[in-house]
C-alpha cells in the first residue's frame, strides 16, 4: 500500500479513526490541534458521523469522552500538555472508575516551549494516575500505537495516555495505514457501581487499579513498543525514550555500538532495564522533557552510575536534538563553519496588521496613562502578543482564565483599577466561573472580552462562546448598564477610550466587549467559500 | 542519496507549500522523507523554519543537525542568514532577495546584500520579478525558489515537476502550468547565477 505523508498528529488522528472511535473530544492547543482538525475533515469520520466538534475546554472534553466510553464506545481525547492540568480531575478519577469502551488521552507536550507557558512532561500524569503510557518515536509508530492504545485500554479497563512531543507531532513522514475497525456497539457497564465513586466504591476500585499494576508493568517487557538491542561496547548502556531514540540513531547512523533499550511504553520494561544495568558499566538516559526515567533509575542508593538530564550530561531543560545527544555521548560532531552574522535581528511574532486586538490595546494604553496604580491582567491567546512592543499593555499571562480571577484577587488586595483582557474562547474555556466570583462579590474589576469570534492563536477554530458572550454575562449577573459592546476600528478610537474610562470609574463589575471578526479567519472563510461553489 | 534542506521564511510567507511539493516528490518515488514544521505562535509574522530531509535510506531525526544541511532555502534574505550554523561546509544558500521588514531594527539593506554576497556558495533570486516574468504571477515566487534550489537537490528534476503537478492539480490547469513555469525558471536562473 502506498504510504501517505502525514504529520505525527495526523497519524494519531488516522490511527484513532481506524481504531473505530465514535468520537473525538478536544480543545485546541499547539501541538495537538491538527488531530481533531484531521478527524473533522476525514471522509470516514464524516460518513460514520463520528463526534468531532470542539469542546469548551479540556475538562469538558475528557468528561464527555468518559461518558462515551461509559456507553461502550471508543473515544479519543486530545489536548496540549497544559490542558492536562485543566482535565486532571477527570483524568485521575477515570483511572479509578476505569473505562468501558476504549479511551485514549493524547497529551501533546511542547519541550522548549515553542508555543507554551511551560514544558511540563505528561508522562508524570500517567504515572500519577497509574495508567499505561505510550510514547511513539516516529509517525508510523504514532499511527500503530494509537490503534494499539485502544486495545490496551479495553484489555486493562483503563484510560491509556499517549504522549507526543512537538517535533514528532509537527513533522511529516510516510505512514502505512491498515483498514479501519468497525465502531463498538452501544453496551453499558456490567457493574452499576463502577462509575459511582462514593468512598465505599472508590476504595474498592482503587484497590483493583493497584492490583493491576504488577501485570501492567510485566507486560511492558513483552510489549513490541519496547525493545532491547544488543551492542558490543558495554562500557555504556542507553535508555532511549520516545523521539530521543531517533536522535540516537541519527548520531550512530542507525547502528549504535552500545546496548540500547528503546522505550515507548511505560511503566518501564523492568527486565530489559535490569539486563542493561547488569551488562553495562554505566547508563545514559535519553528522554524528552523531565528526567522521569532517570530519576526512577537513580533511586537513592543507585550503585549504577546513571547519566542524563540530572547530572548535567544533557541540559535539564529544552528539547533534545542530535547535537545534544552526540555531546552527551562524547561524540564529536561536524563543527559548524558559519555563525549567525551580527546583522540578523530577532523577529518576534506580532499581532496582524488590522487585527481588532490592536484597536483595543491602543485605546487601553491611552486610558491607562491616567492610572499609574492600575494594572492589566491578561490571558492566553493572540492578544497575549500585547505584552510585546509596540503595545506592552499587559502585566500578566499565566493560565487560561487566570486574567479575571487574578484581577479579582488583586482588586481584593486594593489594587486599582484592576483591568482584565481576555479572549472570547478563553472566556468560554474558563473565564466564566471567575466572572461569577466577581459578580457574587461585586468586585471592582473592568473586564475586556476582546471578541474576534474565533480561537485565533491556534488557527481560527470556532469559539464556544460565539454569538453568546452577552447572554452568558447577563446570565451570570452582569448589570446591563455595565455590559458594553463596541466595534473596535480606528475611527471609533475615542468612543473606545471613553467607554473604557467610564467603566474603570465604575466601582463594580463591568464587562466591555469590543467585537470584530479575526481578519485571518475572515479571509480563510472567504477562500473556503470560493472553493466550494 | 540524501539532501537535508532548511526552509526559512517569515510566518505567513507560505514556506510550507515548498515543503508540500518536496514531500509529494519524495513519497511518490518511495524515498524516505521527514519534514518538521513550525506551527503555532511564530506563525504570526515571526521567523519560521522547516527542516526537510530526503533520502533513499531511513531518516531518523526530524531535525537537521548543525553543520550538516545541504541547502538553506529561504524566501526572505535576513532569514537565510539566521540558519547559517546549520549549513555544511560546502552547502548552498538559496534565497529570495526581497526583504520583509516587519521589525523596527531590520538591518540596512546594503549590509544584508553584502553579507549574502560574501557567502561562498549562494543563489540570490529576485523571486517575485522572476515569477512575474516567467509565470505571469508573483504568487508563484515560492515555487521559483524551489526551482532555484533544485540543482542542489539530489533527486531527478521530473520528481519535483510531478510534485508541483500533484500539489497544484486541484487548483486547475492554469495554476499548475504557472507553477511549472516558475519551477523551471528558478532552475534556469540558478544554473546561470550560482556563485
Ligand atoms: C489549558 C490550555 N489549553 C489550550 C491552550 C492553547 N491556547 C492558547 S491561546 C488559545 C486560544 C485563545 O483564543 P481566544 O481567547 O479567543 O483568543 P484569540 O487567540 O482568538 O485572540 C488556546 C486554545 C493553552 N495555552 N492552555
Amino acid at each position: 500500500m502506498q504510504k501517505q505523508l502525514l504529520l505525527g498528529v495526523e497519524a494519531v488522528a488516522r490511527g484513532a479513526i481506524d481504531a473505530g472511535i465514535s468520537g473525538v473530544y478536544a480543545y485546541p492547543g499547539t501541538p495537538s490541534t491538527e488531530i481533531t482538525e484531521y478527524i473533522q475533515e476525514s471522509r470516514v469520520a464524516i460518513a460514520r458521523g463520528i463526534h468531532r466538534q470542539w469542546s469548551a475546554n479540556e475538562k469538558t472534553a475528557m468528561e464527555s469522552a468518559l461518558g462515551m466510553s461509559y456507553a461502550g464506545k471508543r473515544a479519543l481525547v486530545c489536548m496540549k500538555h497544559v490542558g492536562m492540568n485543566v482535565a486532571a480531575d477527570c483524568f485521575m478519577n477515570a483511572a479509578v472508575t476505569g473505562i468501558n469502551g476504549g479511551m485514549v488521552v493524547v497529551a501533546a507536550d511542547d519541550p522548549s516551549m515553542h508555543s507554551s507557558q511551560n514544558e511540563q512532561d505528561s508522562r508524570v500524569y500517567g504515572k500519577f494516575a497509574l495508567v499505561p503510557v505510550l510514547e511513539p518515536a516516529d509517525q508510523q509508530e504514532a499511527y500503530d500505537m494509537t490503534r494499539h492504545a485502544f486495545d490496551l485500554s479495553e484489555q486493562w479497563g483503563l484510560p491509556v495516555l499517549l504522549r507526543v512531543t512537538t517535533r514528532m507531532a509537527h513533522s511529516r513522514a510516510g505512514v502505512t495505514t491498515a483498514p479501519p475497525n468497525d465502531e463498538n456497539a452501544l453496551h453499558y457497564p456490567e457493574d452499576r457501581r463502577q462509575f459511582v465513586l462514593l468512598p465505599v466504591n472508590a476504595r474498592e476500585r482503587y484497590r483493583s487499579l493497584l492490583g493491576k499494576q504488577p501485570d501492567i508493568a510485566r507486560e511492558s517487557d513483552a510489549s513490541p513498543c519496547n525493545r532491547y538491542t544488543d551492542g558490543e561496547d558495554r562500557s555504556l548502556g542507553i535508555v532511549a525514550c520516545g523521539i530521543a531514540y531517533n536522535y540516537l540513531m541519527e548520531v550512530f547512523d542507525g547502528r549504535p555500538p552500545h546496548p540500547v533499550v528503546k522505550v515507548s511504553r511505560y511503566p518501564l520494561p523492568r527486565k530489559m532495564i535490569e539486563r542493561l544495568a547488569a551488562e553495562c558499566d554505566r547508563l545514559l538516559v535519553l528522554e524528552e522533557g523531565y528526567p522521569v526515567v532517570e530519576e526512577l533509575l537513580r533511586g537513592y542508593l543507585a550503585k549504577e552510575p546513571v547519566a542524563g538530564r540530572l547530572d548535567g550530561t544533557l541540559p535539564r531543560d529544552g528539547e533534545l536534538d542530535a547535537d545534544r545527544v552526540a555531546a552527551a555521548l562524547g561524540i564529536p560532531r561536524r563543527a559548524t563553519t558559519m555563525d549567525v552574522p551580527g546583522i540578523v535581528v530577532a523577529r518576534p511574532p506580532a499581532l496582524c496588521a488590522g487585527c481588532s486586538h490592536r484597536d483595543v490595546y491602543r485605546a487601553l494604553n491611552e486610558v491607562m496613562t491616567a492610572y499609574p496604580g492600575g494594572r492589566v491582567f491578561s490571558d492566553i491567546g493572540c492578544y497575549t502578543l500585547g505584552a510585546l512592543p509596540p503595545f506592552q499593555s499587559i502585566d500578566t499571562t499565566v493560565d487560561m482564565g487566570a486574567s479575571i480571577t487574578m484581577a479579582k484577587g488583586a482588586a481584593d488586595a486594593g489594587l486599582s483599577p484592576a483591568v482584565c483582557v481576555i479572549g472570547d474562547s478563553t472566556f468560554a474555556h474558563s473565564g466564566m466561573t471567575g466572572l461569577l466570583d466577581c459578580v457574587t462579590e461585586g468586585t471592582p474589576v473592568t473586564i475586556i472580552i476582546s471578541d474576534n469570534e474565533s480561537v485565533s492563536m491556534t488557527g481560527g477554530q470556532d469559539s464556544a462562546a460565539a454569538g453568546r458572550v452577552e447572554a452568558i454575562c447577563r446570565g451570570i449577573g452582569v448589570e446591563e448598564a455595565h455590559l458594553r459592546v463596541l466595534h473596535p476600528v480606528p475611527r471609533n478610537h475615542d468612543e473606545l477610550c471613553r467607554v473604557i474610562r467610564d467603566e474603570i470609574e465604575y466601582p463594580g463589575v463591568s464587562v466591555i466587549v469590543p467585537r470584530r471578526p479575526c481578519i485571518q479567519k475572515a479571509s480563510r472563510d472567504k477562500k473556503k467559500q470560493q472553493r466550494t461553489p | 542519496m540524501k539532501t537535508d534542506i532548511i526552509l526559512a521564511g517569515v510566518g505567513g510567507q507560505g514556506i510550507l507549500s515548498i515543503a508540500a511539493v518536496l514531500g509529494s516528490a519524495a513519497i511518490t518515488n518511495n524515498l524516505y522523507m521527514k519534514q518538521a514544521e513550525t506551527h503555532g505562535m511564530s506563525q504570526r509574522g515571526g521567523d519560521v523554519q522547516s527542516h526537510a530531509r530526503l533520502s533513499d535510506r531511513p531518516v531518523y531525526s526530524d531535525l537537521i543537525a548543525r553543520g550538516t544541511a545541504d541547502i538553506i532555502l529561504s524566501v526572505e534574505p535576513m532569514e537565510a542568514l539566521r540558519y547559517l550554523p546549520y549549513l555544511k561546509e560546502d552547502g548552498y544558500v538559496v534565497t529570495s532577495s526581497a526583504p520583509l521588514v516587519n521589525v523596527p531594527d531590520y538591518p540596512p539593506l546594503e549590509a544584508l546584500r553584502e553579507a549574502l554576497e560574501a557567502l561562498p556558495r549562494r543563489v540570490i533570486v529576485d523571486a517575485e520579478a522572476l515569477a512575474r516574468e516567467a509565470a505571469g504571477n508573483a504568487r508563484a515566487s515560492n515555487v521559483v525558489m524551489l526551482g532555484a534550489a533544485s540543482p542542489f537537490i539530489e533527486i531527478p528534476f521530473e520528481y519535483l515537476e510531478r510534485g508541483v503537478i500533484a500539489i497544484f492539480e486541484r487548483k486547475g490547469d492554469g495554476v499548475t502550468d504557472m507553477n511549472l513555469k516558475a519551477l523551471r525558471a528558478g532552475r534556469q536562473f540558478a544554473r546561470e547565477h550560482a556563485g
